[in-house]
């Protein structure tokens, strides 16, 4: 197994599968009435955030002390971060207090690169700036193949803010490792320039990729966008490239529709989409923390 | 003052030859440069080349000497085969006035390894908004004639008309940092193919090309001269070649590590790679080194940006860009280009052109009786690993670290005395 | 110390080296258990047989069938992967998770018998009785082993042993079943290191 989980790109299929396949184990757990397993006892996992997600930071402190390891939270609000200490100083610190994993939020892409090169336990990157997101890309990859039965031959549109998006990042690599077609759909404008090199088709009309997919993931698009003329407004955004019911009746029978939240309702999908029996958004948050006790065990597993 | 007899050197490349350094001048070169008490210099196997002149460095002093001072920055010019610096004008406070620039000027005089010639600020305080008091920098101790506001673009295409017009006055020439602020915004390395897979904002070509052609357009215009930074891609220098072929007075420069590096450093996160223009492609990279070739590009300039530690060991975003280039340009330009050069053309690309675009009319010449006694004497043989400890320069940031290099500065002099002996700074 | 090879490996292992049960053994063994278990449980009430993964499963699987034809009575049948819960995952490394599978009726209340093929240093056990307290609690847990090759690094014991087989520490027992391996077998090799 790998040292670090910095990008999708670090697995290749074997190990990506193996990793979905224990994760199959740790939700079988979650059914239980003791939801705990001795498997990291001792074990000090740090989650350094420097960016706010409550989602993503309560999934892997779920995922660890499920796992019986020790937690340390270490939030960059109210702490010596925020008092300007240099991410070389946090790292330095977390290596004497003997962390075996830092899981790593920061707004900076390649920050969690940078903090393996100063910490010898594991980095786990857990979303960095607009670069990647590689357990969102293994928890999305749980939930399509828990729906569809299967990821090879499947084919995934990924639909939004694909320029800005760390999601689509990891999903276009970790989908295409694990055999899928990807086609990603958005505004040129949201489409980065480049994009050519990446295993995944571009198409600029939503319509007309929806009849031949079997999942639809839709990107959160940011509002603030709109001021850097990304698109003009809200409402032309939606109705080109939104998720309505309409546009869900359009996809095959089994299509299912996924999120990583938080979503925007009623800029790229609407409310009554979101709730349907065809979203996953719900369950995909679930699978997040199966998918993290299972990394967290396959990375610390092989640390001496 | 010391006599220096300089034995069996290779002018430009040519035939061994021995020169003669005395009173500040080259006194004699061939059989008879010889004097009594001459302090011998074994140049066997060495190359003699004119002083090298850098258009583009940045000493950061005043108000950074926590990354470089006049003297350490004068110390890696002498040891990189330098005796004229062109000190940009980004310092804090921002050489925007006649002040400023005699204060800097004097400062290269007193460490005395170089000569430092200072660039004034084309705008006050690099704002862009008004014009620094050129002529008053002109007529100053430091006699200033280029003018920069590198690190910012003269964007304001009516102030950079004015400028461009202003300074013919006293022959100055406005070296334009080309760059649309408004498609650069965020910007963090080259847009393509990488910045697309790291989730790094995009720096892309054509906001230095949409700049290099309306400035050509507006130096064809006014008649006056224009210098370009650190040229970075191949459309720069298609439009380079138009403009030249049309008849404008415009010269570029090209920087070492945009001759050798490409935006795929960019993958380590290590902001060691990040600079601004930023490191291209490799097509960019064959683009640039043809056109240094050709004459396109007239002049090499290192754009030497010393960095703290803290400013660069750091997340990419948040790392200030720049590198290192005094001590390892040489070697650079020798790696990529000697063969299709020469030493004539190094010479002529690292010394007499760009001495002539900064006016300094005691560089840039080549060694002969007469002849203000300007050199360096370079061990071309020689291969060396890049240490960034063992640097002169305040800072650390070279991105060459670990690499090995051809070529090695024996001796540099300045006006006779010695700055560099042995491959070691004399003061 | 680790666990025994023969419990961890799910890869056949090789044949080559001393047979000690052969497949007519391994059948009479497991009537001869299943007898056992009848009889010490007073008919198999409120048992639950849990296989310890790998060899473990399908051993209980042949006790549950043997049970089923003595007495027509079903047991039901559990699968229990203990990697999860080894104490040696610092000196072997993460390995992948087998699946494990409570029935349907649960162990609350019951009398559950663990069974596994070979029982060495008891570590394994060990790590299959902390699995179970997380499952549920069990009125009483018992063990079934098909082999018993002594050297116990824990305070454990079998309550029904197939064959004791007494071993140097240099050898190894590798348990070969239809169902994993082709064919039944007891083999006790020398450890090649």
């Amino acid at each position: 197994m790998i040292h670090d989980l910095l990008s999708a790109a670090d697995l290749d299929a074997d190990s990506a599968t193996l990793i979905l396949d224990t994760a199959v184990e740790m939700a079988a757990m979650a059914d239980r009435d003791i939801k705990k397993l001795p498997t990291l006892r001792g074990r000090t996992v740090v989650n350094l955030f420097y960016e706010d997600s409550t989602r993503t930071r309560i999934s892997f402190e779920a995922a660890a002390k499920r796992l019986s390891a020790d937690v340390i939270n270490f939030s960059a609000k109210g702490s010596s971060v925020s008092k300007g200490e240099s991410l070389k100083d946090t790292a330095l610190t977390l290596q004497a207090m003997g962390a075996d994993a830092v899981v790593v939020r920061h707004q900076a892409s390649g920050a969690p690169h940078r903090l393996a090169t100063w910490v010898d336990g594991r980095v786990i990157n857990a979303g960095d700036g607009t670069h990647e997101h590689p357990t969102q890309a293994l928890l999305d990859a749980y939930t399509l193949r828990s729906r569809l039965g299967g990821i090879a031959g499947r084919h995934v549109a990924i639909v939004g803010d694909v320029l800005h998006s760390r999601v689509a990042r990891s999903n276009v690599l970790l989908l295409h490792t694990l055999g899928a077609k990807v086609t990603l759909v958005a505004p040129p404008t949201l489409v980065p320039v480049g994009v050519s090199e990446w295993n995944a088709d571009v198409s600029y009309d939503f319509d007309a990729v929806l009849p031949s997919v079997d999942a639809v993931m839709m990107l959160r698009v940011q509002r603030e966008r709109m001021g850097e003329a990304y698109f003009p407004s809200a409402r032309e955004y939606s109705r080109r490239y939104g998720l309505d019911p309409v546009r869900v009746s359009r996809l095959p029978e089994h299509a299912i529709v996924m999120h990583p939240g938080p979503m925007i309702r009623g800029m790229e999908i609407t409310p009554e989409v979101a709730d349907s029996p065809r979203s996953t958004i719900v369950e995909q948050v679930a699978n997040g923390v199966a998918v993290r006790m299972s990394v967290l065990y396959h990375l610390l597993g092989g640390f001496k | 003052m010391t006599t220096f007899r300089i034995r069996g050197a290779r002018i430009l490349g040519g035939d061994p030859t021995d020169l003669l350094v005395r009173d500040g001048v080259v006194a004699a070169v061939g059989a008879d440069a010889d004097a009594p008490g001459a302090e011998s210099v074994d140049a066997d196997g060495l190359v003699a080349l004119p002083g090298l002149v850098d258009l583009h460095t940045h000493l950061r002093e005043p108000g950074r000497e926590d990354a470089e001072t006049v003297l350490t920055g004068s110390r890696a010019a002498a040891l990189g085969g330098y005796t004229a610096v062109c000190a940009m004008a980004n310092t804090d406070p921002v050489a925007d006035t006649a002040g400023v620039v005699e204060q800097v000027w004097r400062l290269g005089r007193e460490a005395g390894l170089v000569d430092v010639q200072p660039i004034g600020a084309v705008t006050v305080g690099l704002g862009g908004e008004r014009l620094a008091e050129l002529g008053a920098m002109a007529d100053s101790a430091a006699s200033v004639r280029v003018f920069s506001d590198d690190g910012h673009c003269v964007f304001d295409p009516r102030l950079m008309r004015r400028a461009l017009e202003y300074v013919k006055a006293f022959d100055g020439v406005i070296a334009q940092h080309a760059e649309e602020p408004r498609l650069t915004v965020g910007a963090q390395m080259h847009e393509g193919v990488v910045s697309a897979r790291l989730g790094l904002t995009g720096w892309p070509a054509v906001a230095e090309e949409s700049i290099i052609a309306r400035d050509a357009l507006l130096a064809g215009h006014v008649g006056a001269r224009l210098h370009i930074c650190h040229v970075s891609t191949r459309g720069s220098v298609d439009i380079i070649r138009w403009a030249k072929a049309r008849g404008v007075r415009i010269t570029a420069e090209v920087t070492p590590h945009h001759l050798l590096l490409t935006d795929t450093r960019a993958e380590s996160f290590d902001p060691v790679f990040k600079v601004n223009p930023p490191l291209r492609t490799a097509e960019d990279v064959e683009a640039l080194r043809e056109a240094l070739v050709e004459g396109i590009v007239d002049i090499v300039a290192t754009d030497h940006a010393p960095h703290t530690t803290e400013d660069k060991e750091c997340e990419w975003a948040y790392a200030r860009p720049g590198m290192l280039g005094l001590e390892t340009a040489l070697s650079i330009v020798q790696d990529v280009a000697l063969d299709r050069l020469g030493w004539d053309g190094i010479a002529e690309r690292m010394s007499r052109t760009p001495a002539r675009i900064a006016g300094l009319t005691d560089h840039g010449r080549d060694p002969a009786p007469g002849v203000p006694a300007n050199l360096t004497l370079v061990d071309p043989a020689a291969r060396r690993q890049v240490d960034p400890g063992s640097l002169a320069s305040r800072s650390r940031n070279t991105p060459y670290a670990g690499m090995t290099l051809p070529g090695r500065i024996v001796a540099t002099f300045l006006r006779g005395e010695a700055t560099v002996l042995d491959g070691k700074v004399v003061k | 110390m680790g666990y025994p090879a023969s419990s961890a490996s799910a890869a056949s292992p090789s044949t080559q080296g001393k047979t000690i049960l052969e497949t007519g053994d391994i059948g009479r063994i497991i009537d001869r258990i299943a007898h056992q278990i009848l009889e010490k449980t007073s008919g198999a009430r409120d048992v639950v047989l849990v296989g310890i993964a790998t060899r473990g499963v399908p051993l209980a699987r042949r006790l549950v069938e043997r049970i089923s034809t003595f007495e027509s009575v079903d047991v039901p049948l559990g699968v229990l992967d203990i990697t999860l819960y080894r104490d040696d995952l610092r000196l072997r490394g993460a390995r992948s998770v087998g699946h494990t599978e409570v029935p349907p009726e649960g162990i609350d209340g019951r009398r559950v018998v663990l069974v596994d093929d070979v029982l060495f240093s008891g570590r394994t056990v060990r790590a299959a009785l902390d699995a179970l307290k997380d499952i549920g609690r069990p009125r009483a847990v018992q063990l079934a082993v098909l082999v018993d090759r002594g050297h116990r690094e824990l305070p454990i014991r079998a309550d029904y042993v197939g064959k004791n087989i007494p071993t140097a520490l240099t050898e190894s027992v590798k348990v070969l079943l239809t169902e994993t391996d082709g064919r039944d077998a007891v083999v006790l090799q020398e450890e090649t290191a």
